[in-house]
Formats: structure tokens, sequence, C-alpha cells
């Protein structure tokens, strides 16, 4: 009798996803939710403290004049100009590097193919201590002085995997007849390219050129090794915060960099939630 | 019909060009894939080599300058009581923060796969994602607030008059600091706050692929939902747990930012590593340290593979 | 260009496609004629659709010559043919309207904007999809898509059109509803249409003319009623129908010659035990008797598994008409047929 209310229990559980989980697990996926989100809300508290001597809870007052504090402060602005910088070009550089490699691995089946797969998620899959560290023995052999460049260097190579991901993820989705379909209608490659590939595209790649573009804006570990002296944002927010001296322009500047790579990120998700929402339709 | 053919035959400099490599494919692929070979081989598979080749050099440590002459003295230094502290500190660090966060991440995954309808899956994904995507560095510095010894937690436990306890729990033999902020405990609990979404994807798309018609199969069979679970779905979502744990356990190895602004003083590798080449320039034994987290990985990712784990990615 | 030579749409001289050891299309030689309706049919994996590729210019050859229309299309890239292709799953442009999808062509020969609206307004009404211009593809029905493929190649005007399974994805009724469809519209616009099925029934009823395929080679071309009556080997006997395959000791038993040949299910006669062949037909008919083993009912008419006296099986075709002799199931029966519906095989 028991076993029947229960197999009818999950009969009805499985036939409706919108069926009613138990209390316990419930409160544990809350739990998981509310434990990733609401940490990010103390940054934001603590931009408005009084106290800029310790970090106490709840703060003593409120006040928003650490706001003009941070943006008085020309190390602020030079870190985050540098950031910027750089974040643009790697940016650009994944994005060229990473559709030719998607389009490559899509459309062609070649020896060692797994192999280029590997090489490519390689510099995410890899901690990024030995990303780092690599860069910063390979300069040191070859006597590279640390510039701009070599930060832009060390940053495009783990940014191609995120452009590389978004564009082959949507090329699998689309039908490769499209591009025959398009030459079958008397278009040549470079009319393909613009008229059928490039539309397709579009979204996706510019998906994967915003994540780029977070992912390079807030990098601290592997900058810190090829950066030298200068000092990208987060890397000035890294030095603030093990030698602080005004405790509250620290969470300032953190609002801030969260602000720039919220958008391209809620951008990102929004120009790819479409076809994530006809990819999960066809389970 | 045929003055037709004649015109749209294609003419033009561009046409022509298209035409000349639609027939020599093979001239396409290279086309396309030299320029990220050539920019991967060259600058990461380089710069790994040249690790390799440095942590066989040698610092001297009169001159400061490193001696090119291959020695293995930086690996035996591996072995020191202090280095080989560090290596199991670290590991033991990670797989500690892999188990909690397939603990954590297994229910809020198993929820976003089977009972949340369509709004509320992605009001969890973009949960997920949101801390996934946000600054590492800002969330690691929210910890810091949060487990400060006059921040959140503390305060409340004292506001709950459990302020013993907590004391209590730091004093226990390992986890010991003064605050959370100082003692293991925070890093461990920091650690999993900012791995955590790298565990709950795969193992999200690991039980999203397990078909509904398996769940009554296994119901229609006799099975208890509890029995279903554990001899249907846990089963089939062990391959993304694998997957998720390649990625907490590796980026807990290397990471270094972490355990420098929270808990104790005493170094991870990622730390040995980021000193040995900074404050002391010897970048040879830093390679060396380097290689501890790769070697590791290299067999984590095996077993990780016997587990179907690169099918869940 | 010789008229002659301009009556034939497209030539294979010897093609074959090899990917490795597998021979998708192994020394295929044919000629399809201007304005044919030409099916290619074959089960999966025989090499028709490798056919249809090599005519779009999708794949080249690995030996032998294509041409269509008198010009070869040794390293003619798609876009240079002068054919066009229905694609399976449609290959519709999704982020173009319906419209947009339809002057596509138009737009890339660079035809004047207003020319190029009308005649794909044209193109949509030939295929009853007026008035459905703007929409996107993803707001159709699978048939409606289908209808847009159609408009989208025959736009252009091709020479040849190639369609590869185009009916595949509909369910039943629509299928036959677009079979009479197309029909018309080739009929209508004269041009030659190539079209690929594994649908037996699809390539009867509509083509002029059928190539049937099997491990990348041709086992017989002929108009639908020639290869339906006059299979020249058994796998066409087989695949084209349904059929009777007789050989070795049991061919010799029933005809009287040895060699392989067929008889079609519907075409043998069925009469009580202890009856004789009728008098008018006894002196060119063969027989032979046995039992029903299996009865299996088909609405207009039914389908008798037989095992013969002496060894073997038949399997008769009955019409369910209440005149007619029935036999039921257990029953012993006297089969016969006219020798010339005796099919057999050539080799």
């Amino acid at each position: 009798m028991r076993s029947d209310r229960n197999l009818a229990k999950a009969r009805l559980a499985s036939d409706r996803s919108s069926a009613k989980a138990g209390f316990g697990l419930t409160a544990a996926a809350w739990f998981g939710v509310l434990f990733l989100n609401l940490p990010i809300l103390f940054i934001i508290l603590y931009g408005f403290t009084t106290d800029d001597k310790s970090y106490s809870f709840p703060p003593p007052g409120l006040t928003t004049e650490w706001f003009g504090v941070t943006f008085a402060r020309a190390d602020f602005w030079d870190a985050l100009w540098l950031s910027v910088r750089v974040a643009l070009f790697a940016m650009a550089i994944a994005m060229v590097l990473g559709t030719c490699a998607a389009a490559a691995m899509y459309r062609f089946k070649f020896f060692g193919k797994e192999s280029v797969t590997l090489l490519i998620l390689l510099p995410i899959a890899l901690p990024g201590i030995v990303t780092g560290i690599s860069l910063r023995s390979a300069f040191a052999l070859g006597d590279v002085p640390f510039t701009y460049w070599t930060i832009v260097l060390g940053h495009a190579t783990f940014c191609i995997v995120v452009v590389y991901n978004n564009v082959i993820a949507r090329l699998r989705r689309s039908s490769p007849a499209l591009i025959e379909a398009s030459m079958d209608l008397g278009a040549n490659s470079f009319q393909t390219f613009r008229h059928v590939i490039l539309p397709n595209l579009a979204t996706a790649l510019l998906a994967g050129g915003m994540l780029a573009f977070a992912l390079s804006f807030d990098e601290v570990i592997v900058t810190t090794f090829t950066a030298g002296q200068q000092r990208t944002l987060p890397i000035w927010m890294l030095n603030e915060l093990i030698r602080p001296h005004q405790r509250p322009v620290t969470n300032v500047a953190a609002i801030i960099v969260m602000a720039i790579t919220f958008l391209p990120i809620i951008g990102a998700y929004y120009l790819t939630r479409d076809t994530q929402d006809v990819a999960g339709s066809g389970k | 019909m045929a003055s037709l053919t004649e015109t749209t035959r294609s003419s033009s400099s561009l046409g022509r060009l298209s035409t000349y490599f639609y027939t020599r494919p093979s001239l396409l692929l290279l086309l396309l894939l030299v320029p990220p070979l050539l920019w991967l081989g060259i600058i990461y598979l380089g710069s790994l080599f040249s690790l390799l080749l440095q942590s066989f050099f040698q610092l001297d440590d009169f001159t400061g300058q490193v001696i090119m002459q291959p020695t293995i003295d930086n690996y035996l230094r591996l072995f020191s009581t202090t280095n080989l502290s560090i290596i199991l500190r670290t590991a033991g660090m990670a797989a500690i923060v892999t188990v909690i966060s397939a603990l954590i991440a297994f229910p809020l995954a198993y929820y976003m796969a089977r009972y949340a309808g369509s709004r509320m899956k992605a009001l969890f994904y973009v949960a997920v994602m949101l801390p996934l995507w946000s600054n590492y560095l800002v969330r690691v510095y929210a910890w810091k607030l949060i487990l400060a010894k006059e921040g959140a937690i503390h305060w409340i436990f004292n506001q709950l008059g459990l302020g013993g306890f907590l004391d209590w729990i730091l004093s226990l033999p390992v986890i010991e600091g003064s605050s959370l902020s100082t003692s293991y405990l925070g890093t461990m609990i920091t650690f999993v706050y900012i791995w955590l979404p790298y565990m709950i994807l795969p193992v999200q798309a690991a039980l999203e692929r397990v078909p509904r018609s398996l769940i009554e199969a296994s119901s229609d069979l006799g099975a208890k939902p509890g029995e279903t679970f554990r001899k249907v779905i846990l089963p089939l979502a062990i391959p993304g747990v694998a997957a998720g744990s390649i990625f907490t356990f590796s980026l807990t190895l290397g990471d270094y930012i972490i355990p420098q602004l929270i808990g104790s003083s005493r170094p991870f590798i990622g730390q040995a590593v980021y000193q040995f080449q900074g404050t002391s320039g010897d970048i040879p034994m830093a390679a060396a340290f380097a290689m501890v987290p790769i070697a590791i990985m290299a067999v984590y990712l095996a077993i990780a593979k016997r587990l179907g784990a690169f099918d869940a990615l | 260009m010789s008229s002659a030579k301009s009556s034939i749409a497209v030539t294979f001289q010897s093609v074959s496609r090899h990917y490795g050891a597998v021979k998708a299309v192994d020394n295929v030689s044919f000629e399809i004629l201007d304005g044919e309706f030409f099916a290619m049919l074959g089960p999966s994996g025989s090499g028709k659709t490798t056919c249809l590729r090599l005519i779009a210019g999708f794949e080249q050859p690995t030996g032998g010559s294509i041409s269509v229309h008198g010009k070869s299309m040794v390293g003619v890239p798609p876009y240079d043919r002068d054919v066009n292709t229905v694609f399976q799953d449609y290959a519709l442009f999704p982020h173009m309207t319906v419209a947009e999808n339809v002057a596509y062509g138009l737009m890339i020969k660079k035809v004047a904007s207003a020319d190029r609206k009308r005649r794909a307004e044209e193109a949509l009404e030939m295929v009853a999809l007026a008035g459905f211009g703007n929409r996107k593809p993803s707001q159709l029905s699978g048939g409606q898509r289908q209808r847009v493929a159609l408009a989208r190649a025959l736009v252009n005007r091709p020479s040849v059109l190639l369609l590869d399974e185009p009916l595949g994805a509909l369910d039943l009724k629509l299928r036959e509803q677009m079979q009479v469809e197309l029909k018309a519209i080739q009929r209508q616009v004269g041009i030659t249409f190539i079209y690929v099925t594994h649908d037996q029934g699809e390539a009867l009823s509509m083509s002029d003319r059928i190539a049937v395929f099997n491990q990348g080679r041709i086992e017989q071309m002929a108009p639908p009623s020639e290869l339906y009556e006059r299979p020249q080997t058994a796998f066409v006997a087989g695949f084209v129908g349904v059929s009777n395959l007789l050989n070795g000791e049991l061919a010799t038993r029933l005809t009287g010659q040895p060699g392989a040949c067929s008889i079609r299910p519907e075409k043998i006669h069925v009469e009580p035990a202890g009856n004789a062949v009728p008098p008018r037909h006894a002196d060119r008919a063969m027989s032979a008797t046995g039992m029903v083993k299996s009865v299996l009912y088909l609405g207009a008419g039914s389908r008798y598994d037989v095992a013969l006296a002496g060894g073997g099986d038949l399997t008769v075709m009955l019409q369910n008409r209440d005149s007619s002799y029935l036999p039921n199931q257990g029953e012993s029966v006297l089969l016969w047929w006219n020798a010339k519906d005796l099919m057999r095989f050539q080799g």
C-alpha cells in the first residue's frame, strides 16, 4: 500500500517538472543560492561605512564620501585605464583567434584534432598560477621586459577559449546545410560569410567577446606574474587589500569593478539566451 | 539557359579567390588553424616548456644569477620538511574543498534539473553564473569582511549568544585561529564559495541529461523514489561530479590569493611559487614548485577520466 | 552547343566518389534528360545522396566526370552551377524573413530590388504561401518550411532542381498532398527535377524515370511501370514493392527452370484445395499447393503467407472483395499464376 503510494508519487514527480520537491531539498538548494549571492552585498554595504580602520559589523554609520575620495585618487584612474586597455586588446585578439579555431574545428576533420582541442582548453584547465609562472619564466629566459604587451599576451591566451566555446557552440547548433544552401543559391565563400555565417554568429561572437573582456578585466593571478610594476585595477585592489590605507576606498573600487564586468556579462547572457532556450527545448 | 549560366559564373576577383579556396579546402584549414596554433603553440606551449627548462636550472645564491646547467636539486628541495608540508597542506585543502563543494552543489543542481520550472531554472542559472563571472578578488574580499573578528558572522554568533561556541570551534586543533578570517576554516569557506559554481554547472548538466523516461522506467519496475535516486540518478551524476571536481581541485591547488588574504599565515603551494619568483627571485625553484600542481592534476585527470568526467564537460 | 546535347540535362561518366576504402559512388554512368522528373531511389548509404551532392557541387568526384547541360563541372564550385537544391532539413536562413530567404539567390545575383521582390512574391504564390513573406522560418510549420525551401530554389529558375528527400520530415497525409503538388509544379515550370528518396511509393508515383541505387551502383534505371513489372535484379524486385524471390531448388520446382526469378504477391491467384487451375488459363499457368500459415488483414486487402507442400513459402495478396474466395488460416489452397508474370533476372 505504502509502496503503491510512493510509486504514484514518483510518477507524479516525473510527469511534471513543477512537482513539489521535499522541504530539505528546497532548503538546501536555496541555501546554495544565498551562499553564492549574499556575500556580494557586503561589498556594497562596506562601501558606505564611516569606519575606515576595521571591518566592524554592523557599520557604525553610513556615508557616500568614499566615492568622492576614490574618484579623486589618480592611482585608481591609472589602474582602471590600464585594465580597460588590456581587456580591449586581449578581447580583440581572442575574438580573431578563437573564431578561426572554432571555424577550423567545426568545418574540418584532421589528424591531431583532439590535441588542438586540448591545447585551446589548457590555459584555463591548468591552474592560473602555472600559466602565470610559465610566462614569467619565459620572459625571464628571453629577457623580455614587462610592458603593457606582456599583460595582453597572457590575457589573450586564456581568453581564446571563451570566444572559441561560444562560437563553436553556435556553429554546432546551426544547420550545417546553411552554408551549402547559400553557396547553392549562388553566393561565393565571401558572400556566404557576410550574409549567412556572420549574422548567425554575430551574437555568439559578441557574447564571447564580452565574456573575454570581463575575464581579462577581472584577472589577477596571471597578471601578477606578467605585469611587473604595472598595476591593473585588480592588482591595485590586491595591494590595497594587503596594505590598506583607506579601507572603504577598496570597496568603492570593487563596486565599480563589479558594475563594469556586470554589464558585459548580462549582455552576453541576453545575446545567447534565445539559442539556449532553443537548444534546451530540444531535449 | 546557357547565357544565364555565363552571367552567373563568378568573375570578380573575390569570386575567383573564393573558388581558389573552395577547391583547396586544406589550404583554408591551414589558413584558419595556423594563427591560433601559432599563438598557443609559441606563447603558451613555449612558456610551459621554458617552465620545465627553468625547473632544472639553479639560482646562484651569491650572484643572484640563474646558472643554466641542468640539475635536479630543485626537485630534491621539494621533499624538505617545510616544502612537503606545504604540498600536503594544499592537497588536503583541495580535497576538503572539493568534497564540501560537491555536498553543497548536488542538492542545488538536483533541484535545478528536476524540480525547477523554466522561469525558476533561469533564475537559478543566473544566480549561479553571476558570482562565477563577478570579480574574483571582490568576492574574496567580501569574505574577508564577513569573516573578520569584528565582521558579520562573529557578530551574529555573539548576538545569538553563541560566541563561546564559535570560539570553541576556532580553538580546535587544525582549525585554530583567533578569528574565522585567520583560520583554516575561513580559508576553506572562501575556497568553497569561490569555486562552487564550477561544481554546480557540470553536475546540473549531467542530471539534466538523465532522460525522464529512465526515472519512469525505474519506478515502473517497482523502485521506490529513494532507490531510483541511489540506483539510477546518482550513478549517472557521478561523471558530472567528477568533472566539477577537476575544477575545484585544480583551482584550489593553484590559488595563492585566498590563503594570502584569509587564513593562517602558513603558506600554500601557490604562495610558495609566488614568493620564490618574487621576493627571492628564484625562478628555477618557483618553476619546480609549479610542477607539483601539474603532476597532481595529471594523476587526478587520469582518475577523473576513468569516472567519465570528460564526457560530462 | 548542339541541340542533341542540350536535351540532356545531366551526364555522369564513370563517376566514383570514394572516402578512403568506402565506395560511396562506384563507377556510375547515366544521363538525365532535360525536363525529366528523375528519382534516385535506394536504401540509406546506397550512394543516391552522394550523387545529388556531386551534381550540386558540394562534393567532387574522385573519378570520372559530370557535366550539366554539356558543361563539365570539374572544379566548378556550387555557386557557379546553374543548379539549385531543396535540402532535407530545408536549411532556411533563420535570421531572414521568408521573403528574404526566397530572394536570397536574386540578391546575390544583384537583381534590382523591386524586381527581386516581385519575383519572390510570385514564387511564394506558386507554392501557396502568398502573404507569408514577413514571417520568420521559425514561425512556420514543417510543411510550410518545405514550400519556402522549394520557392527559394525555384525563384532562381535553375536548369536543374535537386531535391534531397524533401518530404521525409512530413507526416503521411501532407506527404501525399505534396507529391501531387510537386508533380504539378514540375509540369508547370518544366525544369528537370532530380529527386532523392528511399520511399519507393514516392518514387513510383511522381517520376518519369527511376534509378535504383545499391551499394554505390545503379541496379536498374527505368520508368516506374517497367521497374515494377520487369525488375532486372533481385535487389530491385525486393526493394520496389513486395516480391516472392525464387531461386535454387524452389525455382526449379515451381517454374521448371533453374535461375533466380520472382513473382509479385498480387499476381498469384488462390483457389480452394482440390480445385484445378481454370481451363482458359491452364496452358500458360504455373501452380503449387500449400497451406495458409498466417493472414494479415490490411484493410483494402489481406496478406497470406502460404507454406508450400514441397517446402518454401509464398506471399499472396488478395483484395478483400465479398465475391472472392478468401481462405482462412490453416486452410489448404491451390496457388496459380500466369507464366508471363514471372520475372526473370538477368545474369
